[in-house]
């Protein structure tokens, strides 16, 4: 493969980027390939050195949104008919599962999110709970000294708890988003693999 | 290695190669790969990750009648080799309390 063939293979492929983004990144590889061929290689060994394309891609999407990614998956090319006749004779086959995959992604993040969202309101809760305490407690000590000290005794237990699972929360927080991040680069390594294939 | 150790060690390497001189894609991976594998492929998303976050500044020069790009590191690339040596001191006191450690169990 010479150079202008590479580069364009690179430039549909990336087609579903931005504009910008493709420019840059054949700039990029534009570059590696004239700066080896300086330094003395043949066109073709410049290319072959650079590196296998379907690397070179998937590198480029890993890093870019998911949506970007999806997009990337429509083939460039133009479809027979017989295969459009298929993809719509599919459609009640394949649309139920497309679907129920971007669903369970989404339930996924929402779980995740649910979570983290419940364990803040139970923090809050305790916290909250422990300061009404607290101000009722007067009230308390206004009904008998011993009905006082109790309220205002477990009104103090309340936020203490409350403060030490603040942190806990806190630290479980980051390692649930660092495993949705886990996750997304999953889904997308699966999508990119799946798109390799078609 | 860990991909996202490796990834991390990159792009302090990067970073060093680039504090001694400004520098250039090829450059840097012929700079870096003595060290640690690097290809194009993985030094792409690496230079765009810093410069997007700052660590390096880019500019273009003309070279042979074409134009070549140019990595400078700024201020907060400098940063995060300090940081990353900090942080390491911790990583290697660890590591050498293993090998003791290992050492030791290994005479008994």
């Amino acid at each position: 493969m010479n150079k202008s063939e590479f580069l364009s293979m690179l430039k549909s492929r990336l087609a579903a980027l931005p504009p910008a983004e493709i420019d840059r990144s054949v700039n990029f590889y534009a570059e590696m390939i004239d700066d080896r061929i300086e330094e003395g290689m043949n066109e073709t060994e410049a290319v072959a050195a650079v590196g296998d394309i379907d690397k070179i891609v998937s590198g480029i999407f890993a890093e870019r949104p998911l949506s970007e990614v999806i997009g990337g998956m429509q083939p460039n090319r133009s479809r027979q008919t017989w295969q459009i006749v298929l993809i719509v004779l599919g459609f009640p086959l394949w649309f139920p599962l497309l679907a129920a995959f971007f669903a369970v992604v989404a339930s996924v993040y929402i779980s995740v999110w649910a979570v983290i969202i419940s364990l803040y309101a139970a923090v809050a809760a305790l916290a909250l709970g422990g300061l009404a305490g607290c101000v009722a407690s007067v009230f308390g000590f206004a009904q008998s000294i011993g009905t006082g000290v109790a309220l205002f005794g477990a009104s103090l237990v309340c936020i203490g708890i409350g403060i030490i699972a603040f942190f806990i929360v806190n630290q479980l927080s980051v390692m649930l988003i660092r495993l949705t991040e886990l996750f997304g680069r999953k889904i997308k390594s699966m999508i990119m693999k799946r798109r390799e294939k078609i | 290695m860990d991909i996202q150790l490796k990834r991390g060690l990159l792009e302090i390497c990067v970073l060093t190669v680039l504090e001694r001189e400004d520098s250039y894609g090829y450059q840097i991976i012929k700079d870096v790969s003595p060290t640690i594998e690097i290809s194009e492929s993985t030094l792409y998303p690496i230079l765009k990750r810093l410069e997007t976050g700052g660590f390096v500044s880019v500019y273009t020069v003309e070279h042979n009648s074409r134009l070549r790009k140019y990595y400078r590191i700024t201020d907060a690339g400098r940063k995060k080799i300090r940081d990353f040596l900090e942080e390491w001191k911790e990583v290697m006191s660890v590591y050498e309390f293993i090998t003791e450690e290992m050492r030791k169990s290994g005479h008994e």
